[in-house]
């Protein structure tokens, strides 16, 4: 069997951080093999000296068996290593081709020919099965087609070893079927290809071979078809993990959220954001929200949490209109939000973490006295929130939020909004980027959260967490309601539907 | 000895304060050897006699030229607070200069017409200056919360607004014909010397340091200690988490700004209401408000820091009035605090020279950080 790519002993170390310790890895001709961890392993610090972002302090790359140094992302493009980052690097007001060819452009007489490149670009795309038109714009295509673009544009550069960061993380599961099959004839043409992923199923569906990296040190490589999930995950978290939420039945009580009819409008566009949207939240259920992203949950979210005008429509929360009231108004009255993006909403990323964990209530008793923050029990309040959800953070409650890992940020904005005397919690994409054991952890709070009394209104794009999560489903397509469903009686498959706007009913 | 060395570069490393702080007192070495070099250059014999007349400038006359450093620190301090509480709110308070003529204007009006007022008359030109700068500050925070114009955009046009008016105002009301010069405020209007003249003999010092003094430890308190503050500090550091978070961002701003515009007045009352200053009518701007914010930033943002910050530029101020008696001009002291700024301006680029060196030098010794543990 041909090594394309082998490293040895591969140390990286970033002040007071060893994210890769002696690690191991190889590559052979024609096959998927995944690269599986969580946040931090040191699985994305792995790729990107092998894709030439970082030096690896210690440790040797054979490319093809011959030993290189790659010093940047040119060296590695001239090697064939090819890279697609999870955060597609795309011109979003150039075409197609334009993309693919950028940087490799062919010219005559120091003007650009277009038409060699795009016959060649249509041959590789009719080779691969990578369907795109190459006079489209990059904003006008969806994002599964622009991640066909980013593989096109390492096709085009004549990589045969191929990178993809956490690829599936924006795709509908229609997509990431149609990816894996590209994958997996890319691999029969005999490229060679590495998937970075924290999510098993696709490994089991895709790869070969599997590399478990847990804390920048290698665990192991299995033959994916000789092993399980469960002994994958295992091994990625360092114990056991069970993967299906236990809740018992919901029994739904009295409406807390009323959202009737809503209309957010966008002014520039001309067009609507969120339309026509109602549903309710009942205490002690959970309701998801499910969808695409970029389909207007955030939007919605926003409009119901107060952080965007309402157009039309109604909010209510326990019967009283809050459609046209303030963010604090809203909260006061009982609304929690752990919100979509933890860093620029969630956090005041400067401050030590004790002021975060009373970013809601800094003005309320006992922390608060005649316009004086009280410093001993803002401490201790926080220090029992850090010991209670298991917060790690370097220097306990004064540690800079920003020095924090993401899993750990996230915890500490869960235990700030579930901490709180609320009857509605509101979590969009409360587990987004984070590894299994975070997740497993954040489930069972919001499980518990509805338990406890509480209506949890949930917004996720991992039909997953959907699935295994909620009490009742409610389907958004371009800010519409879709659809209702009871996630007992409806599979992924048919939710796709939904979500791609290939199907759709009149909400009930 | 390198056991302690690298200790030190230890204790630094471990807190970003304390980068920027060793940033800092880099950008005014750095100035300082420029300054050296300059003077090397204009006059090599007496080169080094005057530079060491500059370093130890406030201890040149004994108490008196203490005094003085006190005195040119004042008005420095003041608006270098001003533009540093804004900072700290997220607003780049450009228009310190523009805040601090206002509240001059102000001062010296009720200094020259109010004496009826007898024992507060000075008190209350103080306060007239306060709530002059406070208002022009109001304008650009007013646009800045309701209309999202940028408030360095509104408050550097705001200064010339100010320039402008101080002129027409001092034409029309406060000329003095006969010494065709700004009126100058009856002796009441004067700020106290208090028992400052035993302390500091001949010097210049007076209440205005007690006054800087209070402004910085009412700004800490401020900033350190109360949920205002930590509203305030909140929205400077992410106007979106803070709007999240239900904090009304609009009056904050609006707020700091005043409160910013208000010291910055303050500190026009101090530099006018004192016997032979005339704030000068013709069409320029005080420059004390620029320098606020070279001094915010080499103070980084923090009220003690402005106060530190604001002593040494006075210091630097005594030094320089020494100069001439070795055949330099004075202004060479204001090319030294241009490079200083300029370096403080730097600082970011020093802060990584700073964080480099002590990583190198502290690597070896330290092994496995604790933060690895941490994740």
């Amino acid at each position: 069997m041909e090594h394309v790519v082998k490293m040895e002993g591969i140390t990286k170390e970033f002040p007071g951080v060893v994210a890769n310790d002696k690690v191991d890895f190889d590559l052979r001709k024609g096959e998927i093999h995944a690269l599986l961890g969580e946040n931090g392993a040191g699985k994305s610090t792995l790729m990107s000296i092998l894709f030439g972002l970082f030096h690896p302090d210690e440790g040797k790359i054979f490319i093809r068996g011959r030993e290189v140094r790659i010093n940047s992302p040119r060296d590695a493009t001239k090697l064939g290593i090819g890279m697609v980052h999870q955060h597609f690097k795309l011109v979003h007001n150039f075409t197609v081709a334009e993309n693919i060819v950028l940087g490799e452009e062919d010219t005559k007489n120091g003007l650009l020919t277009m038409e060699k490149s795009i016959r060649r670009i249509e041959e590789l795309s009719k080779l691969y099965k990578l369907k795109v038109d190459p006079y489209a714009k990059i904003e006008d295509i969806s994002v599964g087609q622009q991640q066909r673009v980013e593989i096109l544009k390492m096709l085009y550069r004549e990589a045969d070893i191929l990178i993809l960061d956490e690829p599936t993380a924006v795709l509908t599961p229609q997509e990431i079927d149609e990816l894996i099959n590209i994958l997996q004839s890319l691999a029969k043409e005999g490229k060679s290809i590495i998937l970075i992923t924290h999510k098993l199923k696709e490994i089991k569906l895709a790869a070969d071979r599997c590399t478990v990296l847990r804390l920048g040190r290698k665990v192991g490589t299995m033959n994916v078809k000789k092993t399980t999930n469960e002994k994958l995950a295992e091994m990625m978290v360092g114990r056991k993990i069970s993967f299906t939420v236990t809740k018992k039945r919901a029994k739904p009580k009295d409406v807390v959220l009323q959202v009737e009819n809503l209309r957010v409008h966008n002014q520039e566009t001309k067009k609507d954001l969120v339309r026509d949207m109602s549903f309710e939240v009942r205490k002690g259920e959970i309701l998801c929200i499910a969808g695409i992203e970029g389909n207007g949950q955030t939007e919605l979210i926003e409009a119901i949490t107060g952080l965007r005008p309402i157009d039309e429509g109604f909010v209510r929360l326990n019967g009283r209109d809050l459609t046209h009231a303030s963010i604090r108004e809203r909260s006061l009255a009982g609304m929690a939000h752990v919100p979509e993006d933890r860093q620029r909403h969630g956090l005041v990323l400067d401050y030590p973490m004790e002021y975060n964990l009373i970013l809601q209530q800094y003005f309320e008793a006992p922390f608060q006295r005649r316009g004086f923050l009280q410093f001993p029990p803002i401490r201790k309040y926080s220090e029992d929130l850090i010991g209670s959800f298991d917060i790690r953070a370097g220097e306990g409650a004064i540690s800079i939020a920003r020095n924090m890992s993401g899993g750990n940020q996230q915890k500490a904005i869960i235990a700030r909004e579930m901490s709180r005397e609320t009857n509605l919690l509101i979590a969009v994409q409360p587990t987004r980027g984070l590894d299994v054991g975070a997740i497993e952890f954040i489930h069972d709070l919001l499980v518990e959260q509805r338990d406890e009394g509480k209506a949890v209104l949930l917004v996720s794009l991992d039909l997953y967490e959907v699935m295994n999560l909620s009490d009742r489903i409610v389907v958004i397509f371009e800010g519409e309601n879709v659809g209702e469903f009871d996630p007992d009686k409806v599979d992924e498959r048919e939710l796709g539907l939904y979500m791609s706007g290939s199907k759709r009913r009149e909400a009930s | 000895m390198k056991q302690l060395w690298i200790k030190t570069l230890e204790r630094i490393g471990r807190k970003p304060t304390r980068i920027e702080a060793t940033s800092s007192v880099m950008a005014i070495i750095c100035g300082l050897l420029f300054g050296l070099a300059l003077m090397i250059v204009v006059n090599p014999a007496q080169a080094f006699p005057g530079f060491f007349t500059v370093i130890t400038g406030p201890f040149q006359e004994g108490m008196r030229s203490l005094g003085n450093m006190l005195y040119f620190g004042v008005p420095i301090i003041l608006t270098g607070l001003s533009v540093a509480f804004a900072f700290r709110t997220g607003l780049f308070n450009i228009g310190a200069t523009g805040q601090l003529t206002m509240g001059a204007l102000t001062a010296v009006y009720i200094g020259v017409n109010w004496g009826f007022l007898g024992p507060f008359h000075w008190v209350v030109a103080v306060l007239g200056a306060m709530i002059a700068g406070a208002l022009w500050g109001a304008i650009p925070g007013l646009l800045k919360a309701f209309r999202n114009v940028h408030e360095v955009v509104t408050s550097i046009m705001l200064n010339y607004v100010a320039m402008y008016f101080n002129t027409m105002i001092i034409l029309n009301f406060l000329y003095d014909t006969q010494a065709s010069r700004t009126a100058h405020p009856l002796p009441s209007a004067r700020l106290p010397v208090l028992f400052l003249q035993n302390v500091f003999p001949g010097s210049r010092a007076n209440i205005g340091i007690f006054i800087a003094v209070l402004f910085v430890a009412i700004i800490h308190i401020v900033l350190k200690k109360t949920t205002f503050g930590y509203e305030l500090k909140a929205t400077g550091f992410s106007r979106d988490a803070s709007r999240y978070a239900g904090m009304n961002e609009k009056r904050n701003i609006v707020l700091a700004m005043i409160i910013a515009g208000g010291i910055s007045g303050v500190a026009g009352a101090m530099m006018y209401l004192i016997p032979g200053r005339h704030l000068p009518y013709e069409t320029i701007l005080i420059t004390e408000g620029f320098t606020g914010i070279a001094i915010a930033l080499l103070g980084l943002s923090a009220p003690i820091g402005v106060l530190l910050a604001g002593l040494f530029y006075g210091a630097l101020h005594q030094g320089g009035t020494y100069l001439q008696l070795y055949d330099f001009r004075p202004e060479i002291i204001d090319i030294i605090i241009a490079v200083i700024i300029y370096f403080s301006a730097l600082s970011l680029f020093l802060q990584k020279i700073v964080r480099t060196f002590i990583n190198k030098r502290t690597k070896a010794s330290m092994g496995l950080s604790e933060e690895v543990e941490a994740r």
